[in-house]
């Protein structure tokens, strides 16, 4: 049923297939085809820019005041790509093949190789637009290395790497605004998709709805709007906000991508979570989002816990012989650089065990007093320096640290109070990203006709774990160099279509579905907020559906979320009025979504009875308690069909391996 | 590093929309941790006012880590608060101290009309970007990143300036809400790379043009700007925007 029009053939040569014989529009005719695209991060704001100059006519919405300040902006670490300028070995084949293990082989193989092939040209492109990456001493790119992989394949600019690309797809963006091939609507918020039938010559409705439109919310007046397009592309982001506390900015949410699901299209592998390993731990019940320390800092830090139950002393009081340096001792082959997913269970199980540091005992070192001093002797070497003092050698490794990680340090510094070139880091797992997200076939089109989701708002390439610096290679991937192609083979055929009247009553009736939720959440008129509905919500995920998982919890988490649900919809309290500008009513229909969305996540989880990825259902564990897999019965996509409150049904994907064949992830 | 809890009074800017008259409200607020951030001692008020059917207080912000440029509060008179390179929503509140009033103001320049209570208009920005704030390539046509080499020391100057974020606290805190420091950022950015050299000119006299257009001050080099800007964006790039300023318009064909 579910087809993921993957092209036949070899697979390092699929995608260069598919492009030369994808159908085409011409010029005259993009002329006349309206795109529309919910959200301008990296991957939104890289496809309108690219089909804006490619002719299409195109609107392009977010709910900041500026396309600039989409949630990609805050990415620190970097982005892969299969350059091989550090001549280590690397390939568009093992970048293909460590993301398909680091996904732990629950990803399509074609989608990841394509991912693959066209990150090179990423970074091309990025460079020609002045995006300023690091370059070394010679003028050429600099790179370093992420968790999950042997070789330096990561481009980076600071600790600002998604800034820098964001910036770079932003100015390429209103470049097109001021050609006029780009509509920009900024604080507009789309709060549902319009389907509507083609008509044959007599009139009569024929074939599956298409999406044809939106519906949003202008959140500066609260009116309503409608938009017509002959295709949308939901560019939305990621739904880790479900459990309220994340790395993610304050307005991420799933809003759009919840909507096109109430309206057809399928959720792809929505437990897939990653929890991330290096956060700045929560510090009270005041705590309004988590902090993510990039993972680069694994790449010179190294994490530790005392050896001993519930010690007290301070770090720097306590001996080397006394750390555990448990990643090293556990993965000696990768050690502080195993995935992500591997670093949070493992933290996670000190923590458990009584191993934790700082006044929650949820928390552990990361250490940065080695690299301190093995870089301050490697400058004093090529300074000349002779027998430096232990002083000399500090100085020196501490400019270096300085200028790889400064204003990562300072940001701890800010937020903590702690002065980390003094004393080590107290990190804590936090969510970070969610693999899952819409179901898109090869083409990244939904299950609904003409309705496509790019980044990080679809499920496509990461599989059940995502590793380092892959998704702002992905949203750029989507947007720049696959929609462009793939959208041409669906507008082909959609060159006689007109424009759709706003009048037509799939647009009246879904405005006013719209408005109708918006008032009746407005009429509760309850005693309790939206935010403490969140947290509530976010604590049953963390706790249930979190970095652990099992059967009882996830069953209690249903019914848990089912009775908030019902306590939402009946004591919600949101202040103001509908026709003005009104965070608390953006925020309740927000919730409101993720409430339901929460539901279908523990749901997934509870139906995957394998461990994979940043899926651990304690219940399928290895004898050294690492994730085990169980492909004979796993090895599929869970996509989701919404049928009705509280009911879905799965239409499984299944997964083939041709090229990387599957076995049991091993970092040690 | 101790922790403590505080008692403050708050003068914050109210203003239904921009269409109403402002004006001050006094709120008390107590036992606030020294360890929240000042944005959730604002989600603290907020939701008391929430449960005494008041109007919350409206703000921009998203990313609460100081990098999207949402955040915009002007705190006892300096955009951002006390902090060096700083911006609000990094502000702890160990900044203060039991007994502390803090007056909390939006961002003030005409070019930056107040939408609601501390929510400004902040789209002349994007304006001023689309001016020429961008080099001119399509998607497709790159060369190999590393056919051009680039001196280290060109990147990183052209990165630092590349750090802005569009936050407008430069304007804020100017006397004659000049955008100087924010275009010039823009322009060093691209003027300092070799991809930006074709459009050199053109980008900074329509760029100039744009700004003079939304009606920001002229710069009379107060350097306010530079002292509360976060990404401690130098005022050495206002010295080259004029410099490229007066260059391309003495050796501009028309
Ligand atoms: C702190 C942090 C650090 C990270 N670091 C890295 C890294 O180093 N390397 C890496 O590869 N990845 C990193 N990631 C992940 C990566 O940044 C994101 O996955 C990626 O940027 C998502 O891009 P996107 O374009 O899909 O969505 P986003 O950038 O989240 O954009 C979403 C857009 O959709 C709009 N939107 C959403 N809902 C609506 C709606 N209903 N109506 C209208 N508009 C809407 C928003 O306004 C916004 O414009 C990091 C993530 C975080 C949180
Ligand atoms: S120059 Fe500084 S203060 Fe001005 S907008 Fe940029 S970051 Fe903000
Ligand atoms: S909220 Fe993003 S910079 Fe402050």
């Amino acid at each position: 049923m579910l087809n993921s029009k993957i092209p036949a053939g070899q697979l390092d040569l699929k995608w260069t297939d598919y492009k030369g014989h994808c159908k085409l529009v011409n010029p005259a005719n993009k002329r006349k085809l309206e795109v529309i695209i919910v959200g301008t991060g990296l991957a939104g704001a890289s496809a309108a820019a690219s089909l804006g100059e490619l002719g299409y006519k195109v609107k392009a919405f977010c709910f900041q005041d500026s396309p600039r300040r989409a949630h990609s902006i805050a990415a620190q670490g970097g982005i892969n790509a299969a350059k091989n300028y550090q001549n280590d070995g690397d390939s568009v084949f093992r970048l293909f093949y460590d993301t398909i293990k680091g996904g732990d082989y629950r990803a399509r193989e074609a989608n990841v190789h394509r991912l693959a092939e066209v990150s090179a040209n990423i970074i091309d492109q990025c460079v020609a637009q002045g995006v300023p990456l690091a370059r070394e001493y010679g003028g050429l790119l600099s790179n370093r290395s992420f968790g999950g992989t042997q070789v330096q394949r990561t481009f980076y600019a600071a600790g600002q790497t998604g800034q820098q690309l964001l910036i770079g797809a932003y100015q390429a963006l209103e470049r097109q605004v001021a050609l006029g091939n780009v509509t920009m609507y900024t604080r507009h918020e789309m709060l549902d998709v319009v389907l509507i039938k083609d008509k044959d010559k007599a009139g009569n409705e024929v074939g599956e709805a298409k999406c044809r439109g939106i519906v949003v919310r202008n959140l500066i007046t609260g009116e309503l709007e409608r938009h017509f397009g002959h295709a949308v592309l939901l560019c939305s982001g990621g739904y880790g906000n479900v459990f309220y506390l994340s790395t993610n900015a304050m307005g991420s949410n799933v809003t759009a991508a919840w909507k096109a699901h109430r309206k057809g299209a399928y959720f792809g592998n929505p437990c897939y979570t990653q929890i991330h390993p290096t956060c700045i731990p929560v510090s009270g019940d005041h705590q309004s989002k988590l902090t993510l320390m990039s993972e680069s800092l694994r790449n010179d830090g190294r994490i530790w816990v005392p050896k001993k139950q519930g010690d007290n002393r301070k770090p720097n009081e306590i001996p080397e012989e006394e750390r555990d340096y448990y990643l090293e001792r556990r993965y000696p082959a990768f050690g502080n650089l195993v995935p992500r997913d591997v670093a949070s269970r493992a933290a996670k199980e000190r923590c458990d065990a009584g191993y934790g540091v700082g006044s929650s005992k949820q928390a552990v070192y990361l250490d940065y007093a080695n690299a301190i001093e093995r870089y301050g002797k490697i400058e004093c070497g090529k300074l000349g320096i002779s027998n430096p003092s232990a002083e000399v050698i500090r100085k020196h490794g501490l400019d270096v640290v300085k200028e790889k990680y400064g204003n990562l340090f300072d940001m701890y510094e800010k937020i903590t109070g702690e002065n980390p070139y003094e004393v080590p880091m107290r990190i804590y797992p936090a969510v970070h990203y969610t693999m899952g997200g819409l179901w898109v076939d090869y083409e990244l089109m939904t299950t609904v006709p003409g309705l496509y989701a790019l980044g990080e708002a679809n499920f496509s390439d990461h599989g059940a774990n995502r590793l380092g610096a892959s998704a702002l290679m992905q949203g750029l991937a989507d947007g720049y160099f696959v929609i462009p192609y793939t959208i041409g083979n669906y507008l082909a055929d959609e060159i006689s279509t007109k424009a759709i009247s706003l009048d037509h009553p799939e647009f009246v009736k879904t405005e006013k579905d719209v408005r109708d939720r918006i008032e009746k959440l407005m009429n509760i008129k309850g005693s309790q907020s939206v935010e403490s509905f969140h947290k509530r919500l976010g604590k049953i995920m963390w706790d249930k559906c979190g970095m652990a998982r099992n059967e009882k919890g996830l069953q209690e988490a249903i019914v848990e979320i089912q009775q908030l649900k019902k306590e939402f919809w009946s004591d919600v309290r949101i202040p103001g009025g509908i026709s003005e500008m009104n965070p608390e009513l953006d925020k309740a229909n927000r919730v409101a979504d993720f409430i339901e969305l929460g539901e279908l996540m523990c749901k997934d989880a509870l139906n995957r009875k394998e461990s994979c990825g940043g899926h651990f259902r304690e219940e399928s564990q290895t004898d050294e308690g690492e994730a085990a897999r169980n492909d004979a019965q796993f090895s599929y996509v869970s996509a989701w069909e919404f049928k009705g409150e509280s009911d879905w049904q799965l239409h499984p994907e299944a997964l083939n391996f041709e090229v990387a064949k599957p076995t049991q992830r091993s970092y040690k | 590093m101790e922790h403590y809890n505080m008692n403050l009074t708050l003068k914050v800017w109210r203003q239904k929309s921009s269409k109403e008259q402002g004006r001050f409200e006094t709120y008390q607020v107590s036992d606030i941790s020294s360890e929240m951030s000042f944005l959730e001692m604002i989600d603290v008020l907020n939701e008391r006012l929430i449960k005494e059917g008041k109007d919350p207080i409206a703000f921009d912000h998203d990313c609460r880590e100081g990098i999207c440029g949402a955040c915009s509060m002007y705190i006892n008179g300096r955009p951002h608060g006390p902090w060096q390179a700083n911006t609000t929503c990094q502000l702890h509140m160990r900044a203060y101290k039991d007994g502390d009033t803090i007056v909390v103001e939006p961002w003030r320049a005409n070019s930056f009309p107040v939408i609601k209570d501390l929510v400004v208009d902040r789209t002349a920005f994007d304006r001023i970007v689309q001016a020429g704030g961008y080099i001119s390539v399509n998607t497709g046509n790159a060369v190999d990143a590393n056919a051009m080499l680039i001196e280290k020391d060109k990147a990183d100057a052209a990165f630092a300036a590349a750090a802005c974020i569009g936050c407008g606290a430069c304007v804020a805190a100017c006397k004659n809400s000049s955008a100087m420091l924010f275009l010039s950022a823009k322009v060093s950015h691209l003027a300092l790379l070799p991809q930006g050299e074709p459009e050199r000119k053109s980008r900074v006299l329509n760029m100039v043009q744009q700004m003079d257009k939304e009606g920001f001050g002229s710069c009379t080099f107060t350097e306010a700007c530079e002292a509360v800007c976060p990404k401690e964006i130098s005022v050495t790039n206002i010295s080259r925007l004029n410099k490229e300023y007066i260059i391309a318009g003495l050796t501009e064909e028309k």
